[in-house]
C-alpha cells in the first residue's frame, strides 16, 4: 500500500516537474561541499520534486547524511549506510556528516516543505504548508494548487490558501497579485506583514493596495499586541503573587519581617529539582513537577517551622532584630545550598505540556509555561483564602492575631499556632519556588531577585490583606509590562518603584488598608 | 624554545610529580626564593561560577612550570586570594599581593569593573597583571597584558558574519545586553560600525536588562515584531551570566528558530552551556577566539593537561581559560628570555612573544599589550559543544582603541 501511494506520489510529482530526474542527480554532489553549495543542492532537491530527495533531506536534518572522501553521499551510519544515489550498501568508513548552518537550515525547511506538501501525514502537511508560505516563491504556485485541490483538513487548507497568496504575490499575474494582497491583509499576522513589506520593496507599483492591506494588518496587530501585553502583565503579576503570598502570611498577618523569604522560594525550587532527580528513570518521571508541589510545600514548611521555633519566637516585637536575624539565616541557607549543590545552576526539565506557545482565540499568542503559572497562582490564592476562612487553623490564626491573650484564655495554644502559621507562609514560598523553577534559573541566589518585589507587593496591596496582595501583584505586573516597551526593562522597574513610593506617601497603609490589626480572608 | 610542546614533556611532568611526592629525591632548586604567582580571581559570590575555573588553570600552569624544572632554576609558588566578586575588594587584594606577598606576576580579574578597580594599584606598585577575558577595549596600561579579545577580534567580525551570505545577510540588528559597562561600550562601537556599513539607526534596536533578568516575554515579542518589517533581522547578544537561560528558553517557547532570527552571543561558552539543556539552542551562534572543539595538537595538549590536572575527563575548556594558558606560557618564555622576573625587564621581553596557541594559530603579543588572535564563529550543538562555521584565515591584531568611537580619532596609532 505504502509503495503504491509512493508511486502515485512520484507520478504526480513527475507530472508537475519534468526535470526531476536530472535535478536529483545533479544536486547530490553539492551536499557537504561547502555551506553555500549544500544550500543550493538542498534547494535543487526541493525544486526537483523528486521523492527520492525526501529521505536525504530528512537525514540531513537528523545529522545522519554523510559525505565520503570521494564525494559520494551516504545515508545512515556505520555498516548500515547506503549510497544515496544508487541505494547500494556502502560502508561509511571515513565519511563525515554533512554539516548545517542557518543558511542550510532555512533552505532545508523550504525544500522539506516542497516535498512534504502532499505527504499522507497531516502534521507533516501542516508544517510543509507553513514552510512553503514562508519561502513565498512563485515556483511553488502549481504545487500549492495541486495540494489545495487534494487537501481535506480545513486548518491546513487555510494555511495553503495563505501560502498560495504568498507565492502568487511573487509571481507575474497582476490580478492574482491583487487578490493575494487582500488575502494576506485579512490574515493579520506578522508573517503576512513581512511578506507584504518585501513585495512592496520589490515592486513599487503595488504600493497602494499593499498599504491598504498593511493598515488592516496593523489594526488587528495593535489589538492583539494590547491583549498580549495584558496577558504578559498578568503572567508577571501571577509570579509576583506566588512569591508574595507566603510573605502576605508571615509579614502581613504575623508581622514578622522575614528577609529569608526569598531563600524559602529558592529551597522550593531545589526541592523540585530533588523530586525530579529522585523520580528520574521511574514511571513517575513525567509527573515530577506535580509531585514536587506537595514535596516543596512540606520541605519549606518544615524549615520554616524550625526557624520560627528556634529563633523568631524569641524576637517577637523586635522588628529590627528579626530583620537582621532572618537576613543572616537567608545568607546561611544560600551558602548551605551552594556548598551542597554547587554554585552552578541546576536544570529542572519542563514537561512537554509546558513548552511552546498556545494560540488563544483572536490570535493572541501565549507561552504555555506562563499560562500554567497564571492558573497555578490563582489556584494557590483561592486555596489560601479558603484555608484561612474555613479551616480550624485559619480560625485560630485569625484569633491569635486579633487578640493573643484572649485567644490563649479560650484554650488556643498560641505558640503552636504561631509555628504553624509561619510554616504555612514558608510552605507557600516553596510553592512559588516550584513555579519559578520553570521560568528562572535554579541557583543559590534565585530568591534574592524576588524578596524586594514580594515586600513591594505586600506593602502596596495593604499589609494584612490577602485580597490586597492579589490586586497589588496583578496591578504591578501589568503596569510593568505596559511601561516596558517605552522605558526598557531597567527603567520600567525604576518607574514602578518611584510610583509606589509616591503612592505610599499618600496612602501609607496600601491599597486595602485594614482597620485595626485584624487579619481577614 | 618558545613553542615547547607540552605533551612531549608529559613523561617529565609525571616524573616530576612523583619526585615532588617524595621529599628525599626532591630536585635541588637553585638558590633564591621561589617565584611568586598571584591569583586574583573571585572564588565566592556571583562571579565564582566563571572565575573558579581560571584559578584552577593558573594553578595547573604553576604545577606544569615546576614539572619543567621551574623558571631560572627557581620554583614557582602560587599565592591565591579571594576578592569575592566585590569590586573594591579587588583593589585591596591586589595591593596585598603586590605589597605583602611581593608577587612577581598576577593572573586575574574577569569583569571590566574589577580590572578598572585594580589598574591604579598595579600602576602605582609597578606590578604585572595578565587579564584573560574578552572586553570592550578603550584601555591600555603599561602594567597590564590583555590576553582576551578586543572588540575588533570578536564583536565586529561576528556582526560582519551575520551580514554575510552564510550568516543570513542581516539588514536589521537587535543589540541585547545586560546593563553594565561591557555591553554598553561594545554596542556603542557596534552602532558606529553598523552606521558605517549603511545600517541606519532605524534598523537598530538596542535594549538592556538587569543582571539575572528572567522575564523575557515582552522583549522577545518586541524582537519578533522588529523582525517583521520585511528585512532579515539578527540578534547580537551581550547578555551576561545566567540570564541567558530564560532568554533562550523564551525564544524557543515563542517559536523563534535560529534560522529565522539568528543570534550571536559574546558571553556564552562551553562552561555556561554545561549546566543547561542545549537542544533548543542548536543553531545559535557564539563568537570567540577559541572553542574546545578545535582540532589540532596544541588544543589536544591543552585539554589533556587540564583534564589530567582537574582529574575529571568530562570537564570542558573555554576561551578565557585558553587566554590564561597562553598568557602564562608567554610570560614563562619572556622570563627565560629576560633572565629575571623583574617587571621592568619582563615587559619589553613580552612584546613580540609568539606562541602556537590551542586555538591552532600563532598568536603574537603586540606593542599595545594585546594579542593577535583568530576570530571563530561556532554554532551550538546538541552536546553543548560548538561546531565552527566560520573563521578568519589569519590571526587578527587587536585594536584596543576602536576606530568606531569618535573620540579615538585623534589618538595616535600603536
Amino acid at each position: 500500500m505504502k509503495r503504491f501511494l509512493l508511486s502515485c506520489f512520484l507520478a504526480l510529482l513527475l507530472m508537475t516537474s519534468g526535470r526531476a530526474q536530472e535535478g536529483f542527480v545533479a544536486a547530490l554532489p553539492g551536499l557537504g561541499a561547502s555551506f553555500g553549495e549544500t544550500a543550493s543542492a538542498v534547494e535543487k532537491l526541493g525544486a526537483s520534486g523528486d521523492p527520492r530527495g525526501l529521505p536525504i533531506l530528512k537525514a540531513l536534518q537528523d545529522g545522519t547524511l554523510l559525505r565520503a572522501g570521494d564525494g559520494r553521499i551516504l545515508l545512515g551510519q556505520g555498516n548500515a549506510a547506503v549510497d544515496a544515489a544508487t541505494g547500494a550498501a556502502a560502508p561509511a568508513d571515513g565519511a563525515e556528516p554533512v554539516r548545517l548552518n542557518n543558511r542550510v537550515r532555512s533552505a532545508l525547511r523550504s525544500a522539506l516543505g516542497q516535498l512534504q506538501l502532499l505527504s499522507p501525514d497531516a502534521t507533516e502537511r501542516a508544517a510543509a504548508a507553513d514552510a512553503v508560505f514562508r519561502s513565498a516563491s512563485a515556483e511553488n504556485i502549481r504545487l500549492i494548487d495541486t495540494a489545495l485541490a487534494r487537501e481535506t483538513v480545513p486548518a491546513i487548507k487555510e494555511k495553503l490558501r495563505l501560502a498560495l497568496a504568498a507565492a502568487q504575490l511573487a509571481g507575474t499575474e497582476a490580478e492574482a497579485k491583487r487578490q493575494a494582497i487582500t488575502t494576506l491583509g485579512h490574515a493579520g499576522s506578522t508573517e503576512a506583514r513581512e511578506i507584504l513589506l518585501k513585495a512592496k520593496a520589490a515592486d513599487a507599483s503595488l504600493a497602494a493596495p499593499i498599504d491598504v492591506a498593511l493598515t488592516e494588518i496593523d489594526r488587528s496587530l495593535a489589538y492583539r499586541r494590547a491583549a498580549e501585553t495584558f496577558v504578559q502583565g498578568l503572567s508577571l503579576g501571577s509570579v509576583l503573587l506566588l512569591a508574595a503570598l507566603g510573605l502576605a502570611i508571615t509579614f502581613g498577618v504575623m508581622g514578622v519581617i522575614n528577609m529569608a523569604h526569598g531563600e524559602f522560594v529558592m529551597l522550593g525550587a531545589y526541592a523540585t529539582f530533588l523530586v525530579q532527580e529522585a523520580l528520574r528513570g521511574t514511571p513517575f518521571a513525567p509527573w515530577a513537577l506535580p509531585l514536587a508541589i506537595p514535596a516543596a510545600f512540606l520541605i519549606t514548611a518544615a524549615v520554616g517551622a524550625l526557624l520560627e521555633r528556634g529563633f523568631i519566637r524569641h524576637l517577637y516585637g523586635r522588628p529590627l532584630e528579626t530583620l537582621l536575624m532572618t537576613f543572616g539565616v537567608g545568607m546561611v541557607l544560600q551558602q548551605a545550598i551552594r556548598l551542597g549543590f554547587g554554585a552552578q545552576n541546576r536544570e529542572v526539565i519542563s514537561p512537554p505540556w509546558m513548552q511552546g506557545t498556545l494560540l488563544l482565540p483572536g490570535g493572541i499568542a501565549m507561552t504555555q509555561n506562563r499560562l500554567w503559572i497564571i492558573l497555578f497562582g490563582i489556584l494557590v490564592f483561592l486555596l489560601v483564602v479558603a484555608a484561612i476562612r474555613f479551616t480550624r487553623l485559619g480560625l485560630e490564626m485569625r484569633a491569635v492575631v486579633q487578640n493573643r491573650r484572649i485567644a490563649a484564655t479560650m484554650g488556643i495554644r498560641t505558640g503552636r499556632v504561631d509555628a504553624l502559621t509561619f510554616a504555612f507562609g514558608s510552605g507557600l514560598a516553596g510553592l512559588a519556588g516550584v513555579a519559578l523553577s520553570q521560568i528562572d534559573n535554579v541557583s543559590p541566589n534565585l530568591g534574592t531577585g524576588y524578596i524586594i518585589d514580594s515586600f513591594m507587593v505586600v506593602v502596596f496591596g495593604g499589609v494584612g490583606s490577602l485580597f490586597g496582595t492579589l490586586v497589588g501583584a496583578l496591578t504591578l505586573g501589568i503596569i510593568n509590562k505596559v511601561l516596558e516597551p517605552y522605558a526598557g526593562a531597567v527603567l520600567a522597574k525604576v518607574f514602578v518603584l518611584v510610583a509606589i513610593m509616591l503612592f505610599i506617601q499618600r496612602r501609607p497603609r496600601g491599597l486595602f488598608a485594614l482597620k485595626g490589626r485584624a487579619a481577614e480572608a | 624554545m618558545s613553542n615547547t610542546p607540552i605533551l612531549s614533556r608529559r613523561t617529565a611532568l609525571m616524573g616530576a610529580g612523583a619526585a615532588l611526592a617524595l621529599p628525599a629525591i626532591q630536585p635541588a632548586w637553585a638558590q633564591g626564593a621561589p617565584i611568586k604567582v598571584g591569583v586574583l580571581h573571585s572564588l565566592s559570590g556571583t562571579m565564582a561560577i566563571s572565575e573558579t575555573a581560571l584559578r584552577d588553570t593558573v594553578l595547573m600552569m604553576v604545577e606544569y612550570a615546576n614539572s619543567q624544572g621551574g623558571l631560572l632554576g627557581r620554583k614557582l609558588e602560587a599565592v591565591v586570594v579571594d576578592p569575592a566578586s566585590n569590586w573594591p575588594l579587588f583593589a585591596e587584594k591586589a595591593r596585598e599581593l603586590l605589597a605583602v606577598h611581593k608577587v612577581d606576576v598576577t593572573f586575574g580579574c574577569w569583569t571590566s569593573v574589577s580590572r578598572k578597580s585594580v589598574l591604579p594599584v598595579f600602576e602605582e606598585l609597578k606590578g604585572l597583571l595578565f587579564y584573560p577575558v574578552q572586553y570592550e577595549g578603550e584601555e591600555e596600561s603599561p602594567n597590564i597584558f590583555y590576553t582576551g579579545a578586543a572588540p575588533n577580534q570578536q564583536a565586529i567580525p561576528a556582526v560582519e558574519y551575520l551580514m554575510s551570505k552564510d550568516g543570513g545577510e542581516a539588514k536589521r540588528i537587535v543589540l541585547l545586553g545586560t546593563d553594565y559597562v561591557y555591553p554598553r561600550t561594545t554596542n556603542r562601537i557596534l552602532r558606529g560600525f553598523l552606521n558605517s556599513k549603511g545600517i541606519g539607526n532605524a534598523d537598530i534596536m538596542e535594549e538592556y536588562t538587569p543582571f539575572g533578568h528572567s522575564d523575557w516575554q515582552g522583549i522577545v515579542s518586541r524582537v519578533k515584531r522588529f523582525a517583521s518589517e520585511g528585512k532579515k533581522t539578527a540578534i547580537v547578544s551581550t547578555i551576561n551570566g545566567d540570564a541567558n537561560v530564560p532568554f533562550y528558553r523564551e525564544m524557543g517557547n515563542q517559536g523563534i528558530k535560529a534560522e529565522d532570527i539568528p543570534c550571536v552571543a559574546f558571553s556564552v561558552g562551553e562552561e555556561e552551556l554545561a549546566g543547561i539543556d542545549t537542544k533548543p539552542l542548536v543553531g545559535y551562534l557564539a563568537a570567540w577566539n577559541y572553542f574546545m572543539s578545535i582540532k589540532g595538537a596544541p588544543n589536544e595538549e591543552f585539554i589533556k593537561l587540564w583534564q589530567a590536572y582537574i582529574k575529571n575527563p568530562k570537564r570542558v575548556t573555554n576561551d578565557p581559560m585558553e587566554a590564561t594558558y597562553t598568557g602564562f606560557r608567554m610570560w614563562m618564555n619572556a622570563v627565560k628570555q629576560a633572565g629575571t622576573t623583574a617587571v621592568a625587564q619582563v615587559t619589553p621581553a613580552l612584546i613580540g612573544q609568539k606562541l602556537m596557541a590551542p586555538c591552532g594559530y600563532e598568536e603574537t603579543m603586540l606593542p599595545n599589550h594585546h594579542l593577535s588572535k583568530p576570530v571563530l564563529i561556532g554554532e551550538v550543538q546538541a552536546n553543548g559543544q560548538f561546531n565552527i562555521v566560520w573563521k578568519t584565515p589569519n590571526a587578527v591584531p587587536a585594536e584596543n582603541w576602536s576606530q568606531f568611537i569618535p573620540e579615538n580619532a585623534n589618538r595616535k596609532k600603536g
